[in-house]
């Protein structure tokens, strides 16, 4: 079969993006909405095809040996540096590729058709620009097929970047509002930071084995690691470097610890695309690295302790501050971060030696569930927000009586996050548990304790929205969504229901063979034991109101206090760029210019300029200060090169 | 003498042409038709621009050897061409408003005489030629500086770049005298075999000189500090023209002596001088900007902190470094261009220039505001626009070298990045996010046509030259033609 006309995945939402972009308010709102979403329609239809055709159809050379081959679909050089690093754009189609063209146009479907509904209610308070909101849903789709389907590294961080742009311009949508735009430009801003160490780990990793290419990366990995001959840098190997730092970028976007401050602000953005952006697509893109170049982090066991780390300390650290926050996209938020950090934590433990490998496929699993789940409690809570006009949860409560679609699906999902069977979460995070035990029983107990928590704030998130109290709604009851944006929450809770059945280690596994998950019986009774004893906890607690949380909150004033400002992550970081490198360098720099060399010479220079007429008429008279740094300048410049040679 | 040789240069003869051209249809036409003197001299040159591509790219060494072309020079002066003709497209509106009519001769006329001198700049392999190009290029700019002469700001910054300006050269020469006592010759090539092996006190001194003095046209840091003040005080097309086309003949003047002249002393001497001064450069252009509200006073620093970027092609000093640098000035003259064109339309209109003039702009003009976001975007080196390539490709050329101390400069260079994106944002959040003032808004306003087609150039240019892979490739391969200024690594 040949998959040639896969381009269409990629140039259909371009010319979407283009399209709207062009015509911009020339169309009617509606009109530019269901011309998006046809348009994403038809790019599923053929990412599915695409997909399908390579895991399931006539043997083509997909299969040789059991082994699911990497094929190029196409591609075109781009620039020649070397005879050997050459830049190509092309589509590389692998198992996690295949799967992430599932998953990314699946999700992004719904949100387009979710956003008909959502986004049109929404006219009477933001601006107009719906032409402009469905432009940028294209271009965010666009890079983030482009980057899963990169056959190189160097394809990959253009994309990267671009999902960087565009999440940039989507988040800050609501640019009336202030906390938006502060908040895009903080997830900018802080992405970028990441991606700067992602820049220099692939210049290092392309110097030293002379290639961007994937496939000649990982086919040989010992060979592409011994490429760089044993140099080291501090101590450490200069392979180890460049994959460490290339996993800073992919903890930029993944929002690990400490690199997860953008990603709660980043939820003023609109739900639908919260849902899009930050549960199911861009913050899994580090994770998609990290798997992408399994082969070499698997041989660098010091760079696979640092993911390992970061990911459990991560995933403990947002599930706490996710147990105290009051609104319920930050909860949300704080649940992704640890769900994301349980990924990465089973990247981190994978061996190809331990139990075939079952980190890796554990990841991608919990990864493809994720996603599907992730995205539907963010659509919930979306119709939440749209029927009740507000994030916190303290404006909610008993909301079961008046939204039964939205509950049913809201608690599939949080049956799903905590990993209750057969529901899709509990057969990722089973495998993901599995493979943690494999490691170490210390991570392995770590992360089942995270899962309980999981379960615990997940319930009592359930809980104080649908049950807890019931409050005085008025005459404006609250009532389930319009079709638009029902019909994704029913088509998202059938897939979380089911997606833990599918047998996803024939499909996923880290050398691409057949790969047959059985359930550990021990880590699955004992991990499900927990979730329900956490379960029952939150029922107890939040159940019906009473007083009793507030009491603990009370017990525990200062551990809650401070989970609840999130641990002052955010103060911390306001601290060095504001007090520091603003006021401490920037500030006086700029006092300097302005007073010194403008200001106060001026002084000095007018008592030279009275002399002369002609340049007392200049008034500022600062040349002569300018002329005397350049002197300085050129004179120090001689002096020290003559010092340091002398 | 040889009066053929003057065929060896068909680039510089044309644009006499141009500027006679101009000057003609200046002096003797009518009153009536002088009104299109700006668009005649847009097509004179715009043809000339495009003659450019069927000129001889053979090298040739003309005039005793003073006086050198190859492909890399032919592919300079064409990049200056393409920024030239913007600047001049650009100039149409604010040269037809009542107050330019009588002068706006002067300023083509000025306008072409400079760009004449920076092709001796860069053609230049004799002292002398580089500085009467020099002076060519520099002296007329300080007239073009004063134009708008009843503005009180216009002729101080004239006189503060006449006097800086007078005062690099004599550094300059000074600089050139000890050379001439340490070699007894001014070619380029006589120099470098002179000095070979010398690494003496007064050869260190000559060099720092050297530097200093084109260090003034590049505006590195510390002889950078007429920047903001000329850049602030010029009519808006002189700003653009200054901060690009002056920037980028002056940079390949500025790697050819280096390289060929005191390629000797390059790891004992001037690799360290440019080292310490790129660093400075970046790291107080960038620093200096995050304060500036002033639009023009932004792009004075910001282009500073852009000069810093362009010089780590010539501390590679290798052909990836020179094609790189070439690069760099392309896209830097077309992101660049496409700010000030954005400004230019703006302040012809309103008069304005503050970057709290710009808040809310999104909402009344949304094609400038999108055309200074992706000019911003560009400048900070976001991909895909072309300005993340041209960072890409000097980053890498400055990496070729196996050097560990440009290691850590591109660290440096890369982390610096991230500051000026910091202040290239808050243009775009100006324009897209902040609420407008108390005065509202700049209210919508159609751009004169000139400016609109300038804008639509630098757009697709900053949005195509990056994908296009052909235009790098190019300037490799032109950049292997001069591998002789190599010669003597």
């Amino acid at each position: 079969m040949d998959f040639s006309y896969s381009y269409l995945v990629l140039v259909l939402p371009l010319i979407t993006f283009l399209f709207l972009g062009l015509m911009g308010t020339r169309l009617s709102r509606k009109t530019a909405g269901v011309i998006g979403t046809a348009m994403m329609g038809v790019a599923a239809v053929i990412a599915y095809s695409v997909a399908l055709e390579y895991f399931f159809g006539a043997d083509q050379g997909q299969i040789v040996d059991g082994i699911r081959q990497q094929i190029i679909a196409w591609d075109l050089t781009w620039l020649e540096f070397t005879e050997n690093l050459v830049i190509k754009v092309g589509f590389l189609l692998d198992p996690i590729s295949a799967m992430m063209l599932i998953v990314i146009t699946t999700v992004s479907f719904l949100v387009h058709l979710y956003s008909l509904g959502y986004m049109q209610d929404h006219e009477h308070k933001y601006e107009k620009g719906l032409q402009r909101y469905y432009a940028f849903l294209s271009l965010f789709t666009l890079s983030m097929l482009g980057l899963v389907v990169a056959p190189n590294i160097f394809q990959m961080y253009i994309f990267w970047e671009l999902v960087g742009v565009s999440s940039y311009l989507l988040i800050g949508f609501y640019y009336t509002l202030p906390a938006a735009v502060s908040a895009s430009k903080k997830a900018f801003i802080v992405t970028r930071f990441a991606d700067l160490g992602f820049l220099i780990g692939i210049l290092l990793l392309s110097f030293y084995t002379q290639t961007f290419d994937f496939i000649t990366l990982t086919s040989n990995p010992t060979a592409a690691i011994a490429t760089a001959g044993g140099a080291t840098f501090m101590g450490c190997s200069v392979m180890a470097w460049a994959l460490t730092l290339i996993f800073m970028g992919g903890a930029g976007k993944s929002a690990m610890f400490p690199l997860h401050i953008w990603l709660p602000d980043a939820m003023e953005g609109p739900t639908p695309v919260s849902a899009l952006i930050h549960a199911a697509t861009m913050v899994v893109a580090g994770v998609f690295l990290v798997a992408r170049l399994f082969p070499l982090y698997c041989l660098e066991e010091g760079t696979m302790t640092v993911i390992t780390v970061i990911g459990a300390f991560t995933a403990f650290y947002a599930a706490a501050v996710a147990c105290v926050q009051s609104d319920i996209k930050r909860v949300l938020a704080f649940s992704t971060i640890s769900q994301i950090a349980f990924m990465i934590t089973s990247l981190g433990v994978a061996r190809p030696e331990l139990h075939e490998g079952v980190g890796y496929m554990a990841s991608m699993f919990h990864l493809f569930t994720h996603a599907m789940f992730k995205a539907l409690l963010f659509l919930c809570a979306g119709a939440i927000i749209h029927a009740v006009h507000s994030n916190e949860m303290s404006a909610m409560g008993g909301l079961r009586k008046y939204m039964p679609i939205c509950n049913i699906a809201f608690l599939i999902g949080c049956l799903a996050i905590a990993g209750i069977p057969p529901f899709a979460g509990f057969f990722s995070k089973d495998e993901i548990l599995v493979a943690a035990f494999e490691q170490n029983t210390f991570w392995g107990i770590w992360m089942m304790l995270v899962a309980g928590m999981t379960a615990f704030y997940m319930f009592r998130l359930y809980y104080k929205i649908f049950w807890w109290n019931n409050p005085d709604y008025g005459h404006h009851t609250p009532h389930d969504a319009p079709m638009t944006m029902s019909l994704p929450l029913i088509i998202l809770s059938l897939v979380s229901i089911v997606a833990g059945l599918i047998p996803f280690g024939e499909f996923v596994s880290w050398n691409r063979a057949d790969y047959h998950i059985h359930l550990n019986m021990t880590v699955a009774v004992s991990s499900v034991a927990v979730a329900v004893v956490a379960i029952l906890l939150a029922t107890k607690l939040y159940l019906k109101e009473n007083s009793a949380p507030a009491k603990m909150a009370n017990a525990f004033k200062g551990l809650w206090t401070a989970a609840y400002h999130r641990f002052y992550m955010d103060e911390l970081y306001q601290f060095i760029t504001h007090k520091i490198i603003f006021e401490r360098v920037s500030r006086p720099l700029a006092w300097f210019d302005r007073q010194i060399v403008d200001g106060s010479l001026n002084g000095l220079a007018n008592i030279a300029n009275s002399a002369s007429y002609a340049i007392r008429k200049l008034q500022s008279g600062s040349i002569q200060s300018y002329v005397y740094v350049y002197l300085i300048g050129a004179l120090l410049l001689a002096a020290v090169t003559v010092i340091c040679l002398i | 003498m040889d009066y053929s040789q003057f065929l060896s240069m068909p680039q510089e003869i044309g644009l006499v042409a141009v500027f006679l051209l101009v000057f003609l249809y200046d002096t003797f036409m009518s009153k009536k038709v002088q009104n299109a003197l700006p668009v005649f001299t847009c097509v004179v040159f715009g043809l000339f621009t495009i003659a450019n591509v069927f000129f001889c790219e053979e090298s040739c060494s003309i005039f005793g050897g003073m006086f050198e072309n190859t492909q890399a020079t032919v592919a300079i002066k064409a990049i200056l061409n393409i920024g030239m003709l913007i600047v001049l497209i650009q100039s149409v509106k604010w040269a037809n408003s009542e107050y330019m009519t009588v002068r706006r001769g002067e300023f083509y006329e000025l306008l072409l005489i400079t760009l004449f001198g920076m092709y001796f700049m860069i053609s230049a392999r004799h002292f002398l030629m580089f500085v009467i190009g020099l002076e060519t290029a520099s002296l007329p700019l300080a007239a073009l500086i004063a134009f708008e002469k009843n503005r009180y700001e216009s002729h101080e910054a004239a006189a503060k770049y006449m006097f800086t300006a007078i005062f690099s050269s004599a550094i300059f020469m000074m600089g050139l005298s000890f050379v001439y006592a340490l070699s007894g010759s001014l070619y380029f090539s006589d120099i470098a075999a002179m000095i070979f092996g010398e690494s003496s006190t007064l050869l260190i001194v000559a060099l720092a000189f050297v530097i200093a003095g084109v260090g003034f046209k590049l505006s590195l840091v510390p002889f950078h500090l007429w920047t903001a003040d000329v850049y602030q005080g010029a009519p808006t097309p002189v700003t653009g023209y200054l901060s690009v086309i002056s920037k980028g003949a002056a940079a390949f003047g500025f790697m050819v002596i280096l390289v060929q002249v005191f390629g000797s002393v390059y790891t004992v001497a001037w690799k360290w001088m440019m080292y310490a001064l790129i660093v400075l450069t970046i790291i107080l252009g960038n620093l200096f900007a995050i304060r500036q509200r002033n639009m023009k006073r932004f792009l004075a620093f910001s282009s500073v902190s852009q000069a810093g970027y362009i010089m780590l092609g010539v501390v590679a000093a290798n052909e990836m470094g020179l094609a790189s640098l070439m690069y760099y000035v392309l896209v830097y003259v077309l992101s660049n261009l496409a700010a000030f064109g954005v400004i230019g339309a703006i302040e012809n209109k309103t008069g304005k220039v503050m970057m709290s003039d710009y808040d809310g702009l999104r909402s009344t003009n949304p094609w400038l505001s999108f055309a200074m976001m992706l000019a911003m975007f560009s400048l900070a080196g976001i991909p895909p626009f072309a300005g993340f390539f041209s960072k890409f490709f000097i980053f890498a050329g400055a990496l070729s070298t196996g050097d560990v101390a440009l290691y850590v400069l591109v660290l440096i260079a890369l982390l610096n990045t991230i500051i000026s994106l910091y202040y290239y944002l808050l243009v775009v959040k100006a324009m897209f996010i902040n609420k407008p003032g108390e005065n509202g808004a700049i209210e919508t306003f159609k751009s004169a046509c000139s400016e609109r087609l300038a804008m639509i150039v630098c757009v697709l240019g900053i949005m195509l030259v990056g994908i296009v892979s052909c235009i790098y490739t190019y300037l490799v391969d032109a950049a292997e033609t001069s591998s002789a200024l190599f010669n003597i690594f």
